[in-house]
């Protein structure tokens, strides 16, 4: 077993959002992120899947550091990365990188490509010399030199992920944090940004944090994936375990929703359960297990008591009544 | 990440790349001066601005007499005369020629309109930039409100208030204005900044540990200097007019010196007969604030058409 380059542990983020009553004043909250445990070793990428306002995000901007968590710890190779003081270390900034979702919002319109490449080298590459080092990254993504001195206008939105990626890659990080970072590209330039993921990650021994609400998409990439419903972790599964075995209702639905062309396709899907509603607010999580309101097992005990995360199989957690105790042959 | 490589293997030797370099500005700036030309009427302000200030440098060597702008002069032999071919702009009461004196009262109105927005510009955007990146802070709600406050008290009483404590000149006019003029950068550069602080480059910028001078000034500015430029072209002719008004009520350049506002001033009395006195300093004013207007408008389009 490699070991755990990043833990986090039972992390939350309660954003304050207004305030109720005049004088008792309490403040609403929404909870972002309710308790997020999960582990990222060296290497893998590990696949955090969930709908658009599960939180997942916020994990994602937390492990950067560009949110405090509200409570919680997140560590790199043991060391707390919100350890009290105001400021994070710079090791922190080097060794944990993000991509973005939207290319268009992450590169700067007015500064060259060479000036963004620049940043980061300049901060914690300080003594290399830099021109060199902006050419060998363009290199490294597939880029010929010469786009060093282009605009991000004059780039398409694969060719601004990419030199994104090359960003993240020019501070030496073990941890990229990869925000959905092809779902706002066209389907034929997502192969080819996945595929230098890929590459990358093998020639640099990097771990990615995988956010993404394209299920489909992780059956191919990640070695662990892991389901977030309305702030919380629902199942833990190794990749292939997963998509063969899936446990909690909400994983089920999800994949059976997954579009397919052909029966064979669809004959594949383990279980099959029927996909209704919609995510609920956070603002209003329902009581007990926050996915009742959807689930098609729900009993008496789900709309009361909040399940515990439970290891099923080794490698294999779910948080579901379904698996307590002495059901957990289900 | 650590073996050392040098430019050759990308195929470039370190001359082409800055053959690249210079290309690639080159281009930009081809770019940028296709699309303002193609705007006539912002041809027509740039070209308006720079005649006049070439005239208000030069003013001693184009103007015929230089000496009825620079110093006290009366000749009541030649007083009042209408536009000739010897005084293209006539004369005022006390002889001096008006030609002349309107092209010195451009030194004046421009001394004004760059002094005043250099005070001003840099204070404001600075707060603006502060309070914006800072937003929800307390920082923000102490720059805003003190805006909100300067922003409320009327500029040409101000300007009147001074002058009756301290002595009415040029830099006393020049400060009341200054006083009132930085909180209009503040608000327009506080509302974009704490639009662009969301975007992802900046939060890239701080996930790497930039500081926040780099975060303010290199990612955040940049996106905000074309506003500025307008604005800061537009806002040239509302300061000369300002400006003319305070000379013209006997609070900005005092006579004998020739402001364009005074000159207005003192020929109002020999209005409607001896209409040239006032209505060529009068003239000056519109064309030099009309110049400013065309090219702040023509540097709003050509910025705004470098979004897309």
């Amino acid at each position: 077993m490699t070991e755990d380059i990043l833990t986090i542990t039972d992390l939350k983020k309660h954003f304050v959002i207004g305030h109720n009553g005049l004088i008792h004043r309490t403040p609403i909250t929404v909870k972002a992120v309710d308790g997020v445990s999960l582990s990222l070793r060296k290497g893998e990428t590990f696949g955090l899947v969930g709908e658009s306002g599960s939180g997942k995000s916020t994990v994602a901007y937390m492990t950067v550091g560009m949110y405090r968590p509200t409570s919680g710890t997140i560590r790199f190779r043991g060391e707390d990365l919100f350890d009290g003081s105001k400021e994070r270390s710079k090791r922190h900034k080097k060794e944990i990188q993000i991509v973005f979702q939207d290319p268009g919002s992450s590169l700067n319109p007015r500064r060259s490509i060479k000036d963004i490449l620049d940043l980061p080298l300049r901060i914690h590459q300080p003594q290399k010399n830099r021109l060199e080092e902006i050419v060998r990254l363009l290199s490294l993504v597939e880029l010929p030199p010469e786009y060093m001195y282009k605009y991000p206008r004059q780039l398409s939105g694969g060719e601004k992920q990419i030199v994104a990626i090359a960003r993240a890659l020019a501070t030496d990080p073990s941890i990229i944090v990869l925000d959905e970072p092809t779902s706002a590209l066209d389907v034929s330039i997502q192969g080819k940004v996945i595929n230098l993921l890929i590459r990358l990650q093998q020639e640099f021994e990097l771990s990615f944090l995988f956010i993404t609400h394209d299920l489909s998409l992780m059956r191919n990439v990640a070695s662990r994936v892991a389901i977030m419903y309305l702030g919380k972790i629902c199942e833990v599964a190794d990749a292939a375990e997963f998509f063969e075995n899936p446990l909690h209702p909400y994983t089920q639905m999800l994949l059976s929703s997954i579009p397919v062309l052909t029966e064979e396709e669809e004959a594949l899907k383990p279980v099959k359960v029927e996909s209704r509603g919609e995510i609920p607010s956070p603002v209003n999580v329902p009581p007990g297990c926050s996915f009742h309101s959807r689930c098609p097992y729900a009993e008496a005990i789900c709309k009361q008591v909040d399940p515990e995360m439970k290891e099923i199989r080794p490698g294999h957690t779910v948080r579901c009544h379904l698996f307590a105790s002495d059901r957990s042959q289900a | 990440m650590t073996q050392q490589t040098n430019l050759s293997f990308s195929g470039l030797n370190a001359q082409q790349i800055k053959q690249l370099e210079r290309e690639s500005r080159r281009e930009h700036w081809g770019r940028a001066w296709y699309k303002f030309s193609r705007n006539s009427l912002s041809i027509v302000g740039a070209v308006t601005i720079l005649i006049i200030v070439f005239l208000a440098i030069f003013a001693p060597y184009v103007t015929p007499y230089p000496d009825h702008a620079t110093k006290p002069f009366t000749d009541f032999a030649n007083a009042s005369q209408p536009p000739s071919l010897e005084h293209l702009f006539g004369t005022d009461e006390i002889g001096r020629d008006i030609f002349s004196r309107t092209i010195f009262g451009f030194r004046f109105s421009l001394s004004m309109g760059v002094i005043v927005l250099s005070l001003v510009v840099p204070v404001g955007v600075l707060l603006g930039l502060i309070a914006g990146y800072y937003q929800g802070t307390r920082i923000d709600s102490i720059i805003m409100r003190t805006t909100d406050i300067f922003l409320s008290v009327p500029s040409l009483i101000l300007a009147l208030a001074i002058a009756s404590v301290l002595e009415p000149n040029l830099s006393h006019s020049m400060i009341a204005i200054s006083l009132m003029w930085w909180p209009w950068y503040t608000r327009l550069v506080y509302g974009q900044t704490t639009a662009l602080r969301n975007e992802f480059f900046v939060s890239s910028a701080e996930v790497t540990g930039a500081s926040t001078a780099h975060i303010l000034f290199r990612e955040i500015l940049p996106n905000i200097l074309s506003s500025i430029f307008t604005k800061m072209s537009l806002d040239m002719g509302w300061v000369i007019i300002i400006g003319a008004s305070l000379s013209f009520v006997g609070l900005g350049v005092q006579p004998p010196k020739p402001g364009l506002g005074t000159m207005v001033a003192s020929g109002a009395k020999y209005l409607p007969d001896q209409w040239w006195i006032s209505l060529f300093p009068a003239l000056a004013i519109v064309v030099i604030v009309l110049g400013f207007n065309l090219l702040g408008d023509g540097l709003r389009d050509l910025f705004a058409a470098e979004e897309v």
